[in-house]
């Protein structure tokens, strides 16, 4: 065989095999969102954001409490780990760059960016569900945060340091003092990077579980109330879809469609964010 | 053209020069003022009215000695122009006229650089100041993220409270003075990236001259650029002259004959020839500038 023919063979052979691969992995994902949308989807109704979940043997019953409470606790959980992360991201990639503790404190972030959810769990029912005494949303809140910063950092020093040197140095060489470098200029033209990390880091939280379950617990009743245990999808799901109730199987469907097609929107936006603009 | 002032010391050191006897190590060029250099270039250039003045700077990239002992005069309101070779050290002394390199731990220059007398080197000069009476201009042009009416007023907006109709009237002096006005000022809160490679040069010329500094280091200016950008940019260069002082690093030895009136040639980190740019190029004292300029090396 000359050599021109082994190539193709090889390319052939190559392409065949990397073919098959990406549907093996297609094939599982279009299954999941299949049964999750043949599951869930006929019980996506008006009642389903109306109403509160149904406690045993109750026949309507919705989400609503759970999908506010999720919502409370993400948008509290960025709140308080974006700024952190920002913060973090920018000193890594700017001001301690060159610093001995900056390797410290990428080092830390990346093995906190890998820590099984679970641990945070825990440690947030350590340090603040048992000095509290109960459960509680703020707690829940903290958990999430402890993950968002983890991503936030890291997202904001890779698209910091995106940013090409000669831009600081041409604003340094107008006589800009380095803060002003940073907020005016490096992170202005980063800032679409930064806002594709935080969603990514919501998507990330949107469907936790294991931290919830040892700090938001969990609320069968309509609660604004972060002191106390709150409602939330997750840990909704968690115990609807082990419960003896056929109503409660199919809000659990029904939530998990939410979930997934919210992560899926957060996904769409962050390509929207990151796409070159003209 | 520039008039040429030789000493006698330097019309002996030509005359020896054309005679063929290779003078490296020549003496002193500058005031009588200057110090006794121990390696001083070869060349004509006698300056009288210094803005800048270089005497005995060293620099080092961590352990690598990248400049070795230069001395020299920058004439104020001149072109002076820094050709070389890659690696030869020409934008490295450049940015250590508005201590750019500063950003960079590891970098560091000893010597003194006097600019209007003062050592800009010494430690209690404050870098702000400098830079905003020393302007620069890089080789990529650098629009940053915002309008470009904001990119003109954001250098301008760190030493000045202007009200808005100053604001305005500055931002469109700069831009007539970068030859930008006319082909902008129907967009002006349109993103500076928004505009070609040459319009964002010519911004970013425009946004140095806004702050109204006495000196502008362009960095390889035009290399990135197409050549009717290139010419533009050239005539820009011939034009602020007048008013600014500026030197230029360029790899162009056209561009160098061009648009300075004094050349300094470089290599391996030291300055081997300063003159006005007619005899740097016509009739050099080094060979190695010859050398050069013939395209035998470089």
């Amino acid at each position: 065989m000359d050599i021109y023919t082994r190539r193709k063979a090889i390319n052939y052979l190559n392409l065949t095999f990397a073919t098959l691969t990406t549907l093996f992995g297609l094939f599982f994902l279009t299954w999941l969102l299949w049964i999750l949308f043949e599951r869930g989807f006929s019980h996506v109704d008006w009642n389903l954001f109306v109403l509160d979940t149904p406690g045993p043997g109750d026949e309507a019953g919705g989400l609503r409490n759970a999908i506010v409470g999720s919502l409370m606790l993400t948008v509290v959980g960025v709140l308080i780990g974006a700024p952190v992360g920002i913060l973090a991201g920018t000193y890594l990639a700017e001001f301690g760059r060159y610093a001995l503790i900056s390797h410290a404190v990428r080092f830390i972030n990346d093995v906190l960016l890998s820590a099984p959810s679970i641990v945070i769990g825990v440690f947030v029912y350590e340090v603040m569900v048992i000095p509290m005494g109960n459960f509680s949303g703020w707690s829940g809140a903290v958990a999430l945060s402890i993950i968002v910063i983890p991503v936030v950092v890291r997202t904001t020093e890779d698209m910091l340091r995106l940013v090409p040197d000669t831009m600081r140095e041409a604003a340094a060489a107008l006589g800009a003092p380095q803060w002003k470098v940073v907020t005016r200029v490096v992170l202005k033209a980063a800032i679409s990077g930064v806002m594709t990390g935080i969603l990514l880091a919501i998507a990330r939280i949107a469907g936790e579980t294991a931290p919830l379950l040892f700090t938001a617990l969990n609320n069968q009743f309509f609660t604004l109330n972060m002191d106390r245990p709150i409602g939330n999808l997750p840990v909704m799901i968690f115990n609807f879809a082990m419960g003896p109730y056929d109503n409660w199987h199919d809000l659990a469907w029904a939530g998990s469609l939410l979930i997934t097609l919210t992560v899926l929107a957060l996904n769409i936006l962050t390509r929207i964010f990151l796409r070159p603009k003209k | 053209m520039t008039e040429v002032n030789m000493t006698p010391l330097n019309v002996q050191e030509k005359a020896l020069a054309d005679s063929g006897i290779q003078l490296d190590v020549t003496r002193a060029i500058g005031g009588a003022d200057s110090p006794p250099a121990t390696d001083s270039p070869a060349g004509s250039a006698v300056i009288e009215n210094a803005k800048i003045e270089v005497k005995r700077l060293d620099f080092h990239y961590g352990k690598f000695h990248a400049l070795h002992d230069i001395s020299m005069r920058i004439p104020e309101r001149q072109v002076t122009a820094f050709i070389g070779p890659s690696g030869c050290g020409k934008s490295t002394l450049l940015r250590t006229f508005n201590r750019i390199y500063d950003l960079y731990p590891g970098q560091r220059a000893t010597g003194e650089i006097l600019l209007d007398g003062r050592n800009i080197l010494d430690r209690r000069e404050d870098i702000n100041t400098l830079r905003a009476k020393v302007g620069m201009v890089f080789q990529k042009p650098t629009p940053f993220p915002m309008s470009i009416y904001d990119n003109i007023a954001f250098g301008v907006r760190l030493y000045e409270r202007l009200p808005r109709r100053d604001m305005d009237e500055r931002v469109e002096w700069a831009l007539k003075k970068a030859a930008l006005w006319d082909e902008v000022k129907d967009i002006l809160r349109r993103s500076g990236k928004a505009l070609s490679g040459g319009q964002q040069q010519r911004l970013c010329i425009a946004r140095a001259i806004a702050v109204k500094p006495e000196v502008v280091l362009l960095d390889e200016p035009a290399s990135a650029l197409d050549p009717i950008s290139t010419l533009k940019i050239e005539e820009l260069i011939s034009e602020l002259k007048d008013s600014y002082t500026i030197a230029i690093v360029t790899h162009n030895m056209q561009q160098a004959a061009r648009v300075s009136d004094y050349t300094a040639f470089m290599y391996l980190g030291k300055l081997i020839e300063f003159s006005d740019t007619q005899t740097l190029f016509t009739n050099p004292a080094s060979t190695r500038t010859e050398d050069y300029i013939t395209g035998r090396f470089g």
